[in-house]
């Protein structure tokens, strides 16, 4: 499943890193601990967190991951939307809790086939 | 083949936190290293930047690369660790209340470095600073 195919399934909103909406989303990765990410995130993974700042730009293009989905509707910083258009990571946004997202998230990507 | 790259970190600016990694894992794909290995060098670069971020006044990262490992120095001048086997154990952490609102402090940079290292050591001063040096083997 592409990026773009999330943010139309969930009604994301697209902050930054359009570039990178056709990258490909094999799983996903909840925390908002950058060194719990930067140890245990895989590549290709959609990242759930309320970090805003432009750290997680950096960690996940380090990483390789899909994507960044912020919850609570809450918005990246300046620098953070300037970093994900520079490495081509998109940055994505809902209004749903973290809990609700990587349920929603969960089932498309793990529990279809089960 | 060895190539040497130098990079300096400024204590508490994190917006330049993942300059190296990033320049390394450039280098090393370029270099055409296995992707696992870069993966844990990247790890293990990119904790020990952030450590030079969060509790030093500057620091200097060397990396080495040759045709069958990388060895990096990231040296500092800093407070130093007091005690460093508390130090290296997961969770421990004296970063600030700032640094842990961002994500960062949770005492997991350090075993971050360890796991994805072959060989690691720590030399520190209370005061002065501290040198990390590690080495990862390639696949």
């Amino acid at each position: 499943m592409k990026v773009s195919e999330l943010v139309e399934k969930f009604e994301l909103n697209v902050y930054s890193g359009l570039s990178g909406l056709d990258r490909e989303v094999t799983g996903g990765y909840v925390s908002d601990l950058l060194s719990d990410v930067m140890g245990n995130a895989a590549e290709n993974e959609v990242w759930i967190t309320l970090q805003t700042h432009q750290n997680v730009v950096a960690i996940a293009s380090l990483k390789d991951l899909a994507a960044i989905v912020l919850v609570k509707g809450m918005e990246p910083d300046d620098d953070t939307l300037e970093r994900s258009n520079q490495e081509g990571i998109p940055i994505l946004g809902t209004p749903l809790s973290t809990f609700e997202m990587a349920g929603k998230l969960f089932v498309e990507l793990e529990g279809s086939g089960a | 083949m060895s190539i040497e790259l130098v990079f300096h970190i400024a204590g508490g600016d994190f917006s330049n936190a993942g300059k190296a990694s990033s320049h390394i894992k450039k280098v090393l794909k370029q270099l055409n290293i296995d992707s696992k290995s870069i993966k844990r060098i990247v790890v293990a670069v990119y904790e020990a930047e952030v450590n030079v971020a969060a509790h030093a006044f500057s620091g200097q990262v060397t990396a080495q690369i040759t045709e069958h490992h990388i060895e990096v120095v990231v040296s500092d001048q800093g407070p130093g660790i007091e005690n460093i086997e508390q130090a290296m154990q997961p969770g421990y952490s004296t970063a600030s209340k700032e640094v842990r609102e961002m994500g960062f402090g949770a005492g997991m940079g350090l075993s971050n470095i360890q796991k994805n290292t072959d060989e690691l050591s720590i030399e520190s001063r209370v005061g002065e600073g501290t040198i990390v040096t590690f080495r990862c083997n390639y696949l």
